[in-house]
């Protein structure tokens, strides 16, 4: 046998690049029981394993891949397996596209699996072209929720289990949802503007023939406990119920209701009722908030396999970010009371400005009119 | 601004990534409309996409026929080698699968596949099957010469010596008298190496891929000896022999941008953008004359390094340092990824990156692996010698 000095200098040969070697782009997103997939595919990968070029010219066209396309979907598919947990998903191509990477144009499918059960643990069986060329790779991005995780599969690592419930990071999960508890109080000014209303009044004391006067700090502290207390477990009991559907309310009478709150919340301090009634209200109307409240948490996207870190985080945000609110609330408002114009001015006049609002707001959501801005 | 002035090449780079960058992100999926719309061109010139095909079914109807798998085996490693392109190396490896899974491998298989792994840089793995090849086979010429130059990329000269004994006896050859002086050369013996091997190559009327490995080797060599004419002589003459072979573009390459001949390196390198190596080269032979182009090869080497890191890849850490260094100027980075290729990798060039990112991250401490191996091994190289004088410079 001669000696092949090129196979020496080949060492030093080790291109990328517009010379890369084979990897295909594997994207998948579960959502509940489907899994929705792009596949991106080297031409000149397919046409070394189904011979695209059927003219022998040299050069694809989109011809004749587009006559292959049911081809090449069918050779790919049978090379990728996807289950939920031991249940096999089936998976329907969509119509081939292409685009461009960095070594040449990939023929893209897309496709849609379906799973007929929740994917909590999703096994995933790669097989392309790894008896063609064992250093192909499938370069996947595998999404979930909010989370994407990448990895790297090649012949001896195929075959590959992802935990979606258990090996997702709660604890960072739970942060997450936290994060947009508080946000969401932040941004939601219905829920803020009820809380106001309710809390305008915390810092007086009712005298008789229905005058007020400033209380002392513990009064007003207690009398602002009691209330958010109240509203609280109001809005966690139905924001916990409502998020594990147990039940439902159209969105419309659930904003309505919201709306109504603030309008009769307000117009109670305008005529004064016993103060014990406030945490009955913050009790009742916190039940409609709390519907609310699950609404932005569904539109966030709950994962399945987390609801109920998801709810936990979402609550605790929520609260935070009314504890931080009150905790503003409570100097000022007690300060300021001290003042013979808080009655009139901050009371009266701001309780008025806010049932205005909630007014409008209300005729908005009730009749879906297009009245102004609403959050 | 500063930045920009005295890196001419750095506005090009600005506006080009952005470029690049919107490109990328704003590519989408898209489903074409005309038939005729070629998308893709394969690499390989008809007569021997022909050819290739016909081996490929050859070995199919005979599954059973050792030499037909070796032959397109060595057929896909050669495409591999000049057109620098590794899906070719994986279709060498596919094709010998059958041939390793017996209970005792096929030899050449083994050899063939040595040069696979030794191509992707796994360098233990690959002397693992030489050595089970040379087990079965003594005389298989070809896993020593293989072993010799794995051995020499790794440092290891004395072992590379004796592949290169071992290669010799089975009769003397200019490819025997290449490894022996190759191997000499690198461990002390660089004036009397080179001196012999020109002798021999001079009076050689051989085959002409061996004279160009010959031929480069002698330029390298006189390169180290710090021979400009010398090893310029050699390239000509390398680069006469009309043989495609991006190793010997990148070389001379470098030594062009030594040589502060950019202009050369350009007119070189401009038509093989596909192998990584050369297109680094290319474009820092473009930013030394703020060619227009620069900023889209820059681009270009960005997305292919990204690429391979993204699946995990490591061999071409000795190039991304010297583009990290000489092109993103991060100097720290550079040194990091200098020293991982150290450690992977000996060659003179491997040496000369550590002590060039080392100088310029401030770091001569961070050389000293290199300087221990230059002491141990007697390497000389008169372009490491200099860069030493000015790490040891800034270091005191």
């Amino acid at each position: 046998m001669k000696v092949l000095l090129w196979l020496v200098l080949a060492l030093w040969a080790a291109g990328a690049g517009a010379h890369k070697p084979s990897d295909s782009y594997l994207s998948l997103e579960v959502k509940q029981d489907r899994i929705e997939g792009r596949w991106d595919i080297a031409l000149r990968d397919l046409d070394y394993a189904l011979g695209l070029d059927v003219d022998d010219d040299g050069a694809i066209t989109w011809g004749e891949l587009r006559s292959r396309q049911d081809e090449v979907s069918t050779y790919a598919l049978a090379h990728l397996g996807l289950s939920a947990g031991t249940r096999v998903c089936l998976i329907a191509a969509g119509e081939l596209l292409v685009d461009e990477h960095t070594d040449g144009r990939y023929a893209v499918l897309p496709f849609s699996a379906r799973c007929n059960l929740s994917v909590e643990t999703l096994a995933l069986d790669y097989r392309l072209f790894f008896d063609l060329d064992p250093q192909h790779r499938g370069l996947l991005r595998l999404t979930e929720a909010k989370a994407t995780r990448t990895a790297v599969l090649g012949p001896a690592d195929g075959r590959r289990s992802f935990d979606l419930g258990g090996a997702r990071d709660s604890w960072r999960e739970l942060q997450e949802f936290l994060r947009e508890g508080i946000r969401h109080i932040g941004i939601g000014y219905d829920h803020l503007l009820f809380l106001l209303s309710l809390l305008l009044p915390a810092v007086l004391v009712r005298e008789a023939r229905g005058r007020w006067s400033a209380g002392t700090f513990p009064m007003a502290f207690w009398d602002v406990a009691k209330v958010v207390t109240a509203f609280t477990l109001a809005h966690s009991v139905t924001l916990s119920l409502a998020a594990l559907s147990y039940f439902d309310l159209p969105s419309r009478w659930v904003e309505s209701a919201i709306a109504a709150s603030i309008l009769v919340v307000a117009l109670n301090n305008l005529a004064p009722v016993p103060h014990g009634r406030r945490a009955a209200f913050a009790f009742g109307f916190g039940l409609v908030h709390g519907l609310g409240f699950a609404r932005v948490l569904s539109d966030l996207g709950l994962p399945a396999a987390s609801r109920l870190w998801g709810l936990v985080g979402f609550n605790l945000g929520v609260e935070l970010g009314q504890m931080a609110m009150v905790t503003a609330f409570l100097p000022l408002a007690y300060g300021l009371s001290r003042h013979p114009l808080y009655q009139t001015v901050v009371l009266k006049a701001g309780s008025a400005g806010i049932a205005v609002l909630a007014g409008v707001w209300l005729l908005e959501r009730a009749f879906d009119l297009p009245v102004g801005g609403v959050p | 601004m500063g930045f920009v002035r005295n890196h001419p090449c750095a506005l090009w780079i600005a506006m080009g990534l952005g470029a690049f960058a919107c490109g990328v992100v704003r590519a989408e999926a898209y489903r074409p409309t005309d038939d005729a719309e070629v998308l893709e061109r394969l690499p390989t010139p008809g007569a021997e996409r022909r050819e290739l095909r016909a081996l490929r079914d050859e070995v199919k109807a005979r599954p059973d026929r050792p030499a037909l798998a070796m032959a397109l085996a060595r057929r896909y490693l050669e495409l591999g080698r000049t057109h620098s392109d590794p899906r070719y190396y994986g279709y060498a490896e596919a094709v010998l699968a059958r041939w390793l899974r017996l209970p005792h491998p096929h030899p050449e298989a083994l050899v063939l596949r040595a040069t696979v792994l030794q191509n992707r840089h796994e360098f233990q793995a690959a002397l693992a099957d030489l050595e089970e090849a040379l087990r079965g086979n003594p005389r298989l010429a070809q896993a020593w010469l293989t072993r010799a130059a794995i051995q020499e990329v790794r440092g290891d000269y004395p072992a590379a010596l004796r592949s290169c004994l071992a290669l010799a006896k089975l009769g003397a050859s200019l490819t025997a008298a290449v490894c022996l002086e190759s191997a000499l050369s690198l461990a002390g013996q660089l004036q009397s190496a080179y001196e012999r091997l020109r002798g021999v190559v001079t009076e050689s009327a051989g085959d002409e891929d061996d004279l160009l490995w010959a031929r480069v080797t002698l330029a390298e060599m006189a390169e180290r000896l710090d021979r400009p004419e010398d090893a310029e002589h050699w390239y000509r003459a390398a680069l006469a022999a009309g043989r495609r072979s991006p190793y010997l573009l990148a070389t001379y390459a470098d030594f062009l941008l030594d040589r502060k001949r950019p202009a050369d390196a350009i007119s070189l390198l401009e038509k093989e953008t596909h192998a990584d190596p050369v297109l680094l080269r290319l474009t820092l032979a473009e930013r030394q004359v703020n060619h227009p182009r620069c900023a889209g090869h820059t681009a270009m080497l960005k997305a292919r390094f990204e690429a391979s890191r993204a699946r995990g890849d490591m061999s071409h850490r000795g190039d991304e340092s010297r583009y990290t260094l000489h092109i993103l100027h991060d100097p720290t980075t550079a040194l990091k990824l200098a020293l991982a290729n150290w450690s992977a990798q000996k060659e003179p060039r491997d040496a000369r990156l550590v002590l060039e990112a080392a100088h310029a991250a401030g770091q001569p401490e961070a050389a000293q692996p290199v300087k221990e191996f230059l002491e141990r091994s007697g390497l000389e190289d008169a372009r490491l010698e200099r860069l030493l004088a000015d790490t040891g410079a800034s270091g005191t």
